[in-house]
Parts: C-alpha cells; structure tokens; sequence
C-alpha cells in the first residue's frame, strides 16, 4: 500500500509553549487514521500542519508526496479540510457557496454544482441547493462543510473534530456520511476526543496526549496491548459443573457462574473450537461464545491518563 | 491517486475570485447598501443644493471667487465619504472572517496568499470606490444642469485620482490592521491610525483647495500613491496563515517581549566585550545600506540649505561679522560651551532629538526621522550659503565652528538615522515566517545596540569636542 501521510518528529512551537512535539505518523492509502486526545492535545495543530497552515517548527510532514512546507499549494489542492468549526457564509446559497470554493480548485461553476448536487445526495440533502445557508441546522452546516471538502474529490481528506458539540442525530448523521467515504483510493485523517466515534471509524488510532503519541496502532492491536488479550464469554444452556474440567488445561479461566465461564484467549481463533468442542463431549449445549467487550475508554484512560489541563490548541 | 484540481495560476483571476464573492455578499448586506446609496444619491444631490445655493448668495455680494472655490471643495467631499465605507469593509475583511470562524476553510484552499490578500483589498475598495464615482457624477450632473457648470478637466482627473489614491491608502492600511487583529472591536479601536491622518489629510486638502494651490493636490496624489504601495507590501509581508489563525495575536505578552528583546540585545554574548564584537561584528554591517541611504540624504539636505541661501536672504549685519574676532570668545560663553553644563546640555538636546527621531521614524517607514535628521545639516548649508553671499569665507566658519565635533557627531547621526530607518522598515521587510512583533522586536534590539554601543559614545565624544575644543578652535581660526 502506498503511503500517503508520513510525518517524522512533526513539531510546532508557539513561544515559549510546546503544541505539538515531535509526531511520527504514518497513514497508508485508502486508511483511516484517528487523532483520538483530550482538548488542547494538539490534534488540531496536527491536522492545520497537515493542511499547510501551519508551518511545522521542526520535522517534516508530506502529504501526497508533498512537503508541507516547500510545497504547500500542491498539498492544499490535494486535501479537503473539514473544520471543527463549520465556517460557512450564511448569506449565501448551498449551490453559490460550493460554486465558490470550487472555483478556488479551478472548477467552473456548473460542475461544481453538478458535483456539489451528486454530494449532497450522497449525504442526504438532495433538496437543499437553492437554500440559503443561513436557514440549516447545525448538522446540515457540518455536512454541507464535508461536501465543500470533498468537492476537488481530493485523495485526503482531514477531518477537525467533524461531530463536535452536535446534538446525537446530527453527529450520526454527519458520521454515517463519514463511513460512506471509505474507499481504497481516500485516506482520512479524522481527530477527535469521542471514544465511540474514534472506535466506529478507525482503521488505525493514534492516541495523542500533551502533543505528543502515546500510543498507536490498530482498535484491537491498542486493546491487547493496554488491556491485555480477549476476554471468551461462554454461555450455556444448563449448569455446567464438571464440563468446566474437560476445557483444555492451557486455558486460564478468569470468572466462572453456574452455567457461564469467561477465559482469556491470546489466540481466539485456535482456543474457541477447542472450548466448543470440549463442551459437546461433555454434552453441554452451548448457547452462545462472545468476546467481551474491552471498552476503549480503558484503553485511553491508562495510556492517557488525567492529565492536567493545559492551555487551548 | 487522481489528478489535483487548483486554482488560477495568475494572479488576478485568483483575487477576483475572492473579490467577486466578497461583493455580492456585501450587495445583500443592508448595512453596507444603505449608506452606499444614501450618499451616491442624496448626498451628492444635497451638496448639489448647498452649491447652488452657495452661488445665489456669494453672487448678490460679488463675491464669486468662494463659489468658485466652494464647488471643487464639494465635488471633493461628495467624492470622499462613500469611500468612507471602504474602511469599515476593509477592517472586517480579516478580523470578521476569523470572528466567524469562516477564515480555515479559505487558508486550507490553494490560492496563494497574494491572491487572498489582494482578493481582500479589492472587495473593501470596489463598491464604495464605484459609490464615489457615481456620486461625482451625481454631483457634476446636478451642477450642469442647475448652474451649467462642468469640472475642468484637470480638475476632475485630480480629484477623481484623489479620491481612488485616499481610498487605496484607506483600505490598504484597514487590511493590514485587519489581518493582525483577532476581532473586528479590536480592528476598529486601531483604526484611529487611519483615522486621525486621513482626517488631518483632509483638512490640509480643503485649505489647499480654498487656496486655489490645486497643483499641490497632485503632490499629494502622488505621495497617497507611494503610501498605498508601501502599505500593500507592508500587508503582503504581513499576512501569514499562521498569524491569521493564532488567537495570542492580541494578547500582550510581557514577559515574552522581555525575554526575546534581552536575547536579541544579547545576541548569545556572555561578557560585555563579546557583546561589543558582536556590535562591531554583525550589527554596524547589517546597517550598511541604510548608512548610504543616510549618507545621501545629509548630503542632500547640505546641497539644499546652500541653494536656500538666495532665495531666504539671511539679513547678516557685516559690522557684527568683522567685530566677530574681538567677540567671540564672550559669544562662545554665552552659548553654555567651555563648560560642564554646557556638555550636558548638548548631550541631552541630542539624545533628546535622536528619541524624536526614533518614535517619528518608527511611524513613518523612517522617513520622518530621516527628514528630521536631514534639517540641521540643512540650516548648516543654509549658513554657509549665506556666509558666501555675504562675502565671508564659509570654509573657514565651517572649519572653525562645525567640522571640530561634527566629526563625531555625523558618524552618530548616521548611524542613529541608519538603526531607525531599520526599525522603521521592520514591518515592511519582515523575513518570511516571521510575525510582526518578532521582527520589530529584532529591529528594535538592533537599534538599541546600535545605540548604546555606537551612538552613544560618539555623542559623548561630540559633545565633549563641541563643549571644550570647539570653542578653542573656533577663537583659534577666528579669533583674529
């Protein structure tokens, strides 16, 4: 796979005041990676260096195979930044405002609204080119922010906390209309601080703390290595008494009910049919086998911690 | 990967691009269209009025040279106040868009900064430029049709010139104020830099006009011109993405104008001899180009006092020359010199002159300072020119009463006049990457080693010359 983000030691300063030090990412085509971090962790300083605002302190970033810093008009045509702030022009028509930053990507009027309208479809808002912006909701503004970005049909698309301070509707809406753009040639870089919604949509997570990596890797790569291996729930459809010394004796059993038993299972896929298996010699009807679920929230309080509050991004 | 869409390479179409939606936006805003219309339309009719009526009165007194005056002074102000507006649109440009969070979507675009700045600019400056012409030709429309009184050319050029250079300037020094602003509150409070000038320039304009000196007006026409482009290059140096989205920009930060003016003072010195070779090293060669534009203009002003001599005739009374060797001596006394107080005296009035120097100089680009460095070496030409159209030998009045301590002293001016024409610019040639307060912070520091490392010693020394071997000289050369 081709990589198509790849920062070494990716650092910004402001004053006297570390923002972000020394990031190493590294973001293949067609992946999703997720900046998961409290506020003021740097994610967006990260993404905004990304998106050759800001201009890195030290390190280096390319995007596209460009140099963030010496090549930053190349970068910005290749990438769609979705904003935590929305920052549309309310007196302005849906179709008029994508027209407009179309035409900043060199595309002319009519196909920027021939796009525009396709997107809008996409997200499900077919009706609402001719409306003034003014007149959305909040989850509409979010979601007319995505099309702007995704109008150039860039190849990266950066997403600045896309569900922040949404109401839970608005934010599903907006995070369906995220999952819908994974395709194989698109790669995403979405920050946010939401567990559920970092969980929902990474491919790879990267948790950052204090402007810096704590850890990285994929959902469940994190959870082995913070939580430690998968926990097996096994349900059965009566007591299950001596069945319990028939499981293999390399299993470590962690809990145990009457007619349940939970297991730890470095290797899900070699240890469950030996459980299954050992429950039908033992004539135990199962009724189901289950991991259970090892919040991420666990995850990021042990790498993160509670740090203390520092200043805003 | 697919092929990246971008923006208009040249520069313009880029701009407009901006500009185009910037407009639009404004033609729906009823607090932009209102007084663009109101004074298009009924102010130049109101003005037409007050002209005609102007001419009724003044012409049953005979007194028709006001009129005359009166009109193009009317034609000037109906062209003024719908660029007026031009301000207030040119302070929101940035500072607006940052309080709406609407400015990240614009900086994550490709167009170049250049495009965005100037994209900017002409969305402040094109409605009420275009308001002001309409108005102008309200105005004249009225006034051919109710008096049959049509502008001179030359005069309608002028004003129409002045009117586009006044609104230029206006918005070219909003946008900067704009782009470094974090709130549009904050961008007006700083207005009153554009304010107070253009009101006093306006002021100045109306006397010259009732004057009837309108050959000036293309003076200022010409000088507006020079500001706006200094102005427009001081804004595209200043506008970094960064700066746009860093929310500090207001704040003041004290320690940290502390520490980076001490480190830039220092320059990594630990002993004050290293500091002094630092002085010597680096900071009297980074003056260089500023030291030859100093050099030229003393000698300019030396060459314009001369010329002056004949055309302001000093009233010298030649019995008190030829009585100056008998005298002069008692004259010197008078003058403080041969003594301590005397040294301070002169220490302090220089000094004195070189803080005037500084703060005019940090305002103006540093051509104030350099104009206000330039007028003693004036009047020194000015002496001598008037000395040798009174017969007597200026060499030896120049030899005898200047050169003694000018040899110290015009080293510190031009070194002095160097350090602030460098701070002066700071804003302008600012290096990339770098904010405003970080390089006038440099410029600043620069100036303050220049000062104390060189200036000052050499005015220690000047004054110390002026005080007790001027004289010495001077009754020497003299004295008879």
């Amino acid at each position: 796979m081709d990589t198509v983000i790849e920062t070494r030691r990716l650092t910004k300063r402001f004053g006297s005041f570390t923002a972000v030090a020394e990031v190493s990412l590294q973001v293949n085509s067609g992946e999703v990676l997720v900046l998961l971090g409290p506020n003021g962790a740097g994610k967006t300083t990260t993404t905004r260096m990304l998106a050759s605002i800001l201009p890195p302190s030290e390190g280096e970033a390319r995007v596209a195979g460009f140099d963030v810093v010496t090549q930053a008009a190349e970068v910005r045509r290749r990438i769609g930044l979705l904003t935590e702030h929305h920052g549309l022009y309310t007196r302005m028509r849906a179709g008029e405002y994508l027209a407009f930053f179309g035409s900043m990507y060199g595309l002319a009027e009519d196909e920027a609204r021939r796009r525009g309208q396709d997107l809008l479809e996409q997200v499900g808002m077919p009706d609402v080119i001719h409306r003034r912006l003014g007149e959305f909701s909040k989850g509409m503004r979010q979601k007319l922010a995505l099309v702007r970005a995704l109008l150039h049909d860039p190849p990266v698309l950066l997403l600045d906390e896309p569900t922040s301070a949404m109401d839970p509707a608005s934010a599903r809406l907006v995070r369906d209309s995220i999952l819908e753009l994974r395709s194989s040639r698109r790669t995403l870089v979405v920050t946010t601080h939401n567990l559920a919604e970092a969980e929902q949509l990474a491919d790879r997570l990267a948790i950052i703390c204090q402007g810096a990596i704590a850890a990285q890797g994929s959902v469940q790569e994190l959870k082995r290595l913070h939580v430690g291996p998968p926990i097996m729930e096994l349900r059965a459809a009566g007591p299950l008494d001596g069945a319990l010394r028939s499981l293999p004796a390399d299993l470590k059993m962690v809990a145990a009910g009457p007619d349940w038993v939970r297991y730890q299972a470095d290797a899900p896929a070699q240890a469950n049919p030996r459980v299954l298996a050992a429950m039908a010699m033992a004539g135990v009807p199962v009724v189901t086998l289950s991991e259970v679920g090892r919040s991420l929230e666990a995850v990021y309080l042990k790498v993160v911690g509670s740090p203390a509050p520092r200043g805003e991004e | 990967m697919q092929a990246a869409l971008g923006p208009p390479r040249s520069l313009i179409p880029g701009a407009w691009i901006i500009a185009r939606r910037e407009i639009r936006d404004q033609m729906r805003d009823w607090r932009i269209l209102v007084p663009i219309v109101g004074l298009t339309l009924f102010f130049p009719a109101l003005m037409n009025f007050t002209a005609r009526q102007a001419v009724d009165f003044v012409g049953r007194y005979d007194a028709p040279i006001i009129a005359e005056r009166l009109i193009p002074f009317l034609l000037m102000v109906v062209g003024f106040f719908p660029i007026s507006i031009s301000l207030v649109i040119a302070l929101e440009s940035f500072a607006g868009e940052r309080e709406r969070l609407s400015l990240e979507p614009l900086l994550a675009t490709p167009l170049s900064d250049a495009q965005l700045y100037l994209g900017k600019m002409a969305a402040s400056l094109l409605p009420p430029l275009g308001a002001a012409y309409l108005g102008i030709g309200v105005y004249l429309f009225g006034l051919w049709r109710g008096l049959g009184w049509t502008a001179p050319a030359p005069l309608l050029v002028q004003i129409l010139l002045l009117t586009t250079a006044q609104a230029v300037v206006m918005v070219c020094g909003a946008v900067v104020i704009s782009s470094q602003t974090t709130s549009v509150r904050a961008a007006n409070l700083l207005a009153s830099f554009i304010i107070v000038p253009v009101s006093q320039l306006i002021i100045g304009e109306s006397l010259i006009m009732f004057w009837g000196r309108y050959t000036v007006l293309w003076f200022i026409v010409a000088a507006l011109l020079l500001v706006a482009v200094v102005l427009t290059r001081v804004g595209l140096h200043l506008f970094n993405r960064q700066e746009l989205l860093a929310r500090e920009i207001d704040v003041l930060d004290l320690r940290w104008l502390g520490r980076t003016l001490w480190a830039e003072f220092r320059s990594g010195a630990s002993t004050p001899w290293a500091w002094y070779g630092g002085v010597l090293r680096r900071t009297l060669p980074s003056l260089w180009p500023a030291l030859l534009l100093m050099v030229l203009a003393l000698a300019a002003a030396f060459v314009v006092g001369v010329r002056l001599a004949p055309q302001f005739v000093l009233p010298l009374d030649p019995t008190q020359l030829n009585s100056l060797p008998q005298t002069i001596t008692l004259q010197l006394q008078r003058f403080g010199l041969m003594s301590a107080e005397g040294w301070w005296w002169i220490l302090r009035h220089n000094m004195s002159a070189l803080a005037l120097a500084t703060v005019l100089g940090t305002f103006s680009f540093g051509v104030a300072a350099v104009i206000l460095l330039m007028a003693p070496t004036a009047i020194v030409g000015y002496l001598a020119g008037s000395l040798a159209m009174a017969g007597q030998n200026a060499g030896l009045f120049l030899a005898a009463l200047v050169l003694p301590h000018a040899v110290l002293e015009v080293p510190a001016t031009l070194l002095a006049g160097a350090a602030v024409i460098r701070l002066g610019l700071a804003a302008v040639s600012l290096p990339r990457g770098t904010s405003l307060g970080e390089s006038w912070l440099t410029a600043l520091a620069e100036w303050a080693r220049a000062g104390l490392g060189l200036v000052l010693p050499l005015l220690v020394g000047a004054a110390l010359l002026e005080v007790f071997v001027t004289p010495r000289i001077a009754v020497l050369l003299l004295g008879g």
